[in-house]
């Protein structure tokens, strides 16, 4: 197997703020790895160092075969990035945009309009391509800032946060964009916050908080990790939730996250529909009436809650949770 | 690298940065109005009281190259500015992603603002014309005062485009240097003789680069009238050439310093 992108143990540090603390990152050729972390986990550090963007205080890395160190213009030949924020230039057109890019890329004046011609076809842009980018909504300006990535068809590609902020039906656009993409061989490193995104589009998810890697493997093994099937049950009176969770955490096989103001509770059962009848039977003989209950695969989500002990949105304590994600793989 | 090359994408990104000027027609009204204003209030609210034999005609005459010089100078401003509206939006990542010649976004960008203050200058040579300003030498001589100004441009330029890949945003860009080229450009001969300056003052604005431009300008165009005392110090009796050496010192620096913030450079 070849790998598209190979880097090891990389540090970066800003002051004392260690954004970067000793990262290993291994891409195979043509696979796509999602970088997941919540915001200020070092993912946008990481894309900026494997695009030379940044000089890590320490490690190395590789990048489509070219030292990223050694020879920053060789991996610019080679790589595509899309930043965290769409950097079009919004008084040049959509077609401006990319013509330049492609100049720029040393691709010619003839091959570089063909090119941007291409591309705004491809991301749905052509209708708009002789208007500035001043007048582009958001999800438009994200799909010109992800084409002017490709205008050299770059072997390897970067997007980092390639969908935060967008709305949903944006969202969903840029899913099928990248999947186009994927499926014609090109290796992709995105970074999201979404979990669900990596869900969707990573061959292989490398989870980081802190500068650290704490979990990385496909998004079934990181489900296996957290366990199987989540009992997820909401209590009609909401004075009555810790009294259920009392009652059914000797069903589960981990501790039950209860969100009062959500009447709900969430909680790893292994066993499957019996243990869903068995815990309505205990809720029915108790007198606590139920509005929704489900059995459910564990999502991203829950992984991250697992192994860091909060939700991906925020991060205090995160500190305490490595440690305890430690033990636990000993 | 090639030379070719780095040539090649710093035409790229000049064009670049003149179809924003070509977009927002704003951008260069707005840089002429106020050297315009300058213009007019200078000549017909001062003109009067610094020239009251000539009825300001004569001031007026004097003026003209010294608002050239300020305006110009100020004008710089807008090469900081733009490069670090660029680094903040991230376009400046992008080019750096790029397997471009690293010094194109500076060289480009430069030579757009030079673009920019012929236009500049152009407009305001009509304005002075219309205030009475006359041109009293040959075409050649005059041509090289314009030059004279362009070249002192340019070196400001990249000055500010150093300042421009260190500061974070555009506002502090131009707050920044209104501090600085206030002063410079204020306590020079660029809008009074600089014998009317008290002691220090004076020296400073002496050896003042702004005020040997100016002077420099002043004699290619002719704008000196005959039986005018010599003015003091070398610097200003060999105005041209103290210039020259201002651009060159300062390229020398302060290329070298820009091209090397830009490499490290960090959109935030
Ligand atoms: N230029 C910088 N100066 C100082 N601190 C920085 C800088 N860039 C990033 N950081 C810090 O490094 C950490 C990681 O940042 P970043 O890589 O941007 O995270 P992410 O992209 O995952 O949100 C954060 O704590 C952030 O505040
Ligand atoms: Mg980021």
């Amino acid at each position: 197997m070849t790998y598209a992108i190979q880097a090891r143990d990389l540090v970066k540090r800003y002051g004392d703020v260690t954004a970067l603390d000793g990262v290993d990152l291994t891409v195979p050729t043509g696979t796509v790895l999602g970088l997941l972390g919540p915001n200020g986990a070092g993912k946008t550090t990481c894309v900026r160092i494997l695009t030379t963007l940044l000089r890590p205080d320490a490690g190395t890395a590789e990048v489509a075969g070219v030292d990223v160190l050694a020879d920053p213009r060789g991996v610019r030949q080679r790589i595509g990035l899309s930043g965290q924020y769409a950097a079009v230039d919004e008084y040049l057109t959509g077609f401006e945009n990319l013509d330049m890019i492609g100049r720029l890329y040393h691709l010619g004046a003839r091959r570089s309009r063909e090119r941007a011609r291409e591309l705004l076809r491809q991301f749905r842009l052509d209708d708009a391509a002789d208007r500035p980018a001043k007048t582009y909504s958001g999800g438009m300006r994200r799909r010109l800032d992800l084409a002017g990535a490709l205008v050299a068809s770059p072997p390897v590609l970067f997007l980092d946060e390639p969908t935060t902020g967008l709305d949903p039906r944006s969202r969903t656009d840029m899913w099928e964009v990248i999947q186009g993409l994927v499926a014609g061989g090109t290796t992709l490193l995105l970074t999201t916050q979404y979990l669900e995104e990596a869900d969707l589009l990573a061959d292989e998810i490398v989870v980081i908080d802190h500068g650290r890697i704490i979990a990385q493997g496909t998004a079934d093994q990181l489900k296996a990790q957290v366990g199987g099937e989540r009992l997820d049950i909401t209590v009609a009176d909401p004075a009555r939730v810790g009294e259920a969770k009392r009652l059914l955490e000797p069903l589960g096989v981990g501790p039950a996250v209860v969100e009062e103001h959500r009447r709900s509770l969430l909680m790893p059962v292994s066993g499957g529909a019996a243990v869903l009848i068995n815990a309505l039977r205990q809720l029915d003989v108790a007198g606590i009436g139920v509005d929704d209950v489900g059995l459910r695969r564990p999502t991203l989500d829950d992984v991250f809650l697992t192994l860091t002990g909060h939700a991906a949105e925020e991060s205090e304590n995160a500190g305490e949770a490595v440690e305890q994600v430690r033990e636990g793989a000993r | 690298m090639s030379v070719l090359s780095a040539l090649s994408d710093g035409a790229v990104i000049a064009k670049r940065n003149l179809i924003k000027i070509k977009r927002v027609p704003d951008l260069l009204v707005f840089t002429t109005l106020s050297p315009i204003m300058f213009v007019l209030l200078f000549a017909y609210v001062f003109g009067g009281a610094i020239d009251q034999q000539g009825g300001g005609q004569a001031y007026r005459e004097f003026l003209i190259a010294g608002i050239f010089a300020q305006t110009v100078v100020f004008g710089a401003t807008i090469t900081g500015a733009g490069l670090a509206e660029d680094v903040k939006k991230g376009i400046i990542d992008r080019f750096r992603s790029l397997p471009m010649s690293p010094s194109a976004v500076l060289t480009g960008r430069t030579f757009s603002d030079v673009v920019n203050n012929v236009l500049v200058l152009i407009v305001m040579s009509l304005t002075g014309l219309l205030v009475g300003w006359r041109i009293r030498t040959s075409a050649l001589e005059a041509l090289g005062g314009f030059l004279l100004l362009l070249v002192f441009a340019y070196a400001i330029s990249w000055v500010m485009a150093w300042v421009g890949m260190l500061v974070p945003s555009p506002e502090v860009v131009n707050n920044a240097a209104f501090i600085v080229i206030f002063p410079l450009t204020f306590v020079a001969n660029t809008f009074v003789p600089l014998n009317t300056l008290p002691g220090p003052l004076r020296t400073f604005a002496e050896w003042n680069p702004v005020s040997a431009v100016t002077q420099g300008a002043r004699e290619l165009f002719g704008n000196i009238p005959p039986g005018t005392p010599p003015p003091t110090g070398w610097a200003l009796n060999h105005p041209v050439m103290y210039t020259l050496i201002w651009a060159v010192v300062v390229l020398a620096v302060f290329v070298p310093l820009a091209n090397a913030q830009y490499r490290r450079s960090a959109s935030r």
